[in-house]
């Protein structure tokens, strides 16, 4: 029986498919849903699952009355209700708070895009250089800005000190500056990279007859900017937002890990990290899928809050 | 801000007017350079002082006198040294860096295959359940690795893989992303060259091997950068995964220096010279091919 091209097709389509879709299974869809059971579990690893309902959801993100202690609503009303779990909401204050960064740095890199977006001497190099540092990230990197913010005898301190501070902080070891320092780290690695380049990709798909136009009516290098560049390259803002969000809600574990443990005072400790610690320190595997799951309706949301406000502004050609 | 200010000297019809511009757009310039050399002196410090830490006199990262830019002797022996420190605590450097390299080889010429196999399937090939499948692929993309972390480790232990390299690679070889990028590439390609292909009786593995991924060079060239790179670097699933000393890799051998009291800075950063050199080589050596791929693809698709 000869087979149609139809049929051929379509079952070469399969075949070619059927890898990738096998490991997608297995690796991807199946866990998604496995997680979302387990999150109403307690479980160790060891016994079986125990089917625990809202459970871990309410001591997640519960709050529950008490004569002690109270939270405050903008310091203008006390409420007598203590949260269930204080560790989650500092560790969501911190991960937030480390996220500070990603505006500074997409503004960062939009600046180097159009810095390089000409042709000039030593372009390529400029272009090459301020890729490298997010090439590089990973453990080395970490141990070496470890390194770089020792209080003694780090390079950072020690060029504070001859600039003449003279208390330059103590920057890891201290709950008050362990949060910036991972900051202006995270800055400084994640300026320019890939960001840049799709930066620059955006910049080059900008018609040039439009920036002619506007010269010509006498408009500014800064108003031509953001009437033309700004607009036009929106859709690659919305999209590096939503990739910085997803990023950043789910960053830290390797900071924490490497560099401060999570301290001082869990300063540093993020959702990710306390999610690791939760399901492979002391194996509550069912706690710890209730907060990636939290995490990922964040993510959810925020996603859709940014494609519904900023997807107004974009504009495409 | 904006185009060059070259060009849109050169696009004003008065010549006086072009020459002041010029002067203005040359002088625009000579200011950026300034500024983007002091940026990249940022950039690129941290990693000198990596690499002037490393050869310092062993001891010497600790005196606290004065900035030494320039160390007075090369000391190459920490490195030396950094390798028989991790030996002390039961961990083979080489043994490390080959499983380091093994694993991000293995992982990345799997990714590759599979997923521009997969993307072949979804750009080219119709079937029943197709957009079904598609939307299911871009569905999960969102979806944060935390959320099926525990889940894949329950099934690579129930699978019997924890401390094998089998755990170390497979799960890593089917994200969803290289299958939605391959995709995005093969569509923006020319359909003749298949179709004539196709004609003259070529069977679809020989189109999809020696038509269509020739032509998507540059794309393969940037999964397979970004996807090595993402196993060089992975740190946390080799940790959660495996426990012998022999099959931990360098990430994991690098955290060695820093869990003691009183780290020796100098070997520290001369184990992660080694283990920064081969990403940045491989970055230099294609680094051509992923700016312009991204270039071609943008963000669109």
């Amino acid at each position: 029986m000869r087979l149609s091209d139809r049929r051929k097709e379509a079952i070469g389509g399969y075949l070619f498919l059927l890898p990738n879709l096998l490991g997608f299974a297995v690796f991807t869809a199946i866990p998604v849903v496995a997680s979302l059971a387990f999150a109403f579990t307690r479980w160790d690893l060891f016994h079986s699952p125990k089917w625990v309902g809202w459970e871990n959801f309410v001591s997640l993100l519960g709050f529950t009355r008490s004569s002690e202690e109270t939270i405050s609503l903008l310091g203008l009303w006390r409420l007598p209700y203590a949260p269930n779990d204080p560790f989650f909401w500092q560790y969501l204050y911190n991960t937030v708070f480390l996220m500070l960064g990603i505006p500074v740095g997409l503004a960062g890199s939009l600046a180097l895009a159009v810095a390089l977006n000409r042709k000039m001497r030593g372009v390529v190099v400029f272009r090459t250089l301020y890729f490298l540092p997010s090439v590089t990230s990973g453990v080395a990197v970490l141990v070496l800005w470890k390194w770089l913010y020792n209080t003694d005898i780090g390079l950072i301190n020690l060029l504070l000190s001859s600039a003449g501070v003279a208390n330059p902080p103590d920057w890891l070891g201290s709950s008050q500056w362990a949060k910036p320092a991972l900051m202006i780290m995270g800055f400084v690695m994640g300026v320019g990279g890939s960001t840049m380049i799709l930066y620059l990709a955006a910049l080059q798909g900008v018609p040039r007859d439009l920036y002619e136009a506007a010269e010509i009516d006498g408009a500014s290098p800064w108003q031509q900017f953001r009437t033309i560049t700004w607009p036009l390259i929106s859709p690659t803002t919305f999209f590096l937002t939503i990739m910085a969000i997803i990023g950043g809600f789910q960053g830290g574990f390797m900071q924490a890990y490497v560099m401060t443990g999570g301290g001082p005072a869990g300063s540093t400790t993020t959702l990710e990290f306390y999610i690791y610690n939760k399901a492979f320190t002391v194996f509550n595997m069912g706690y710890a899928s209730a907060i990636a799951w939290f995490l990922f309706v964040i993510i959810l949301l925020l996603s859709l809050a940014t494609w519904r406000f900023g997807g107004r502004a974009v504009q495409y050609h | 801000m904006g185009p060059t200010e070259a060009v849109r000297a050169s696009a004003s019809p008065d010549p006086s007017v072009r020459r002041v511009r010029a002067r203005r757009g040359a002088l625009t310039t000579a200011v950026l350079q300034v500024l983007l050399t002091m940026g990249a002196v940022v950039m690129v410090v941290p990693f000198y002082w990596m690499i002037v830490t490393s050869v310092r006199e062993p001891g010497a990262a600790f005196s606290t006198a004065s900035i030494d830019w320039w160390p007075d002797t090369f000391h190459w022996e920490n490195y030396g040294a950094a390798i028989q420190r991790m030996a002390a605590e039961g961990m083979n450097f080489w043994r490390l860096y080959g499983n380091s390299l093994l694993v991000a080889t293995v992982g990345t010429i799997g990714q590759v295959l599979t997923s521009s196999m997969a993307a072949y399937s979804f750009a080219r090939l119709r079937f029943p359940g197709r957009e079904q499948l598609f939307f299911g692929y871009l569905a999960t993309m969102m979806i944060p690795g935390s959320v099926t972390l525990i889940p894949v480790f329950a099934i690579v232990r129930a699978l019997g893989w924890v401390d094998t390299y089998w755990a170390l690679i497979i799960p890593g070889i089917f994200s969803p992303w290289g299958t939605f990028m391959l995709r995005q590439f093969f569509l923006s390609l020319p359909r003749e060259l298949e179709e004539s292909a196709r004609i003259d009786g070529a069977t679809l593995w020989q189109i999809y091997t020696r038509v269509t991924l020739p032509l998507a060079k540059t794309a393969i060239a940037t999964l397979g950068t970004f996807t090595f790179m993402g196993f060089w670097g992975s740190f946390m699933w080799p940790l959660i995964v495996t426990i012998s000393p022999s099959l931990r890799t360098l990430p994991i051998g690098l955290t060695v220096f820093t869990q003691r009291y009183s780290t020796d800075y100098s070997q520290l950063m001369a184990a992660s010279v080694m283990a920064t050199v081969p990403i940045i080589v491989l970055f230099l050596f294609n680094q051509r091919y992923f700016v312009e791929s991204i270039k071609l693809q943008g963000i669109k698709g």
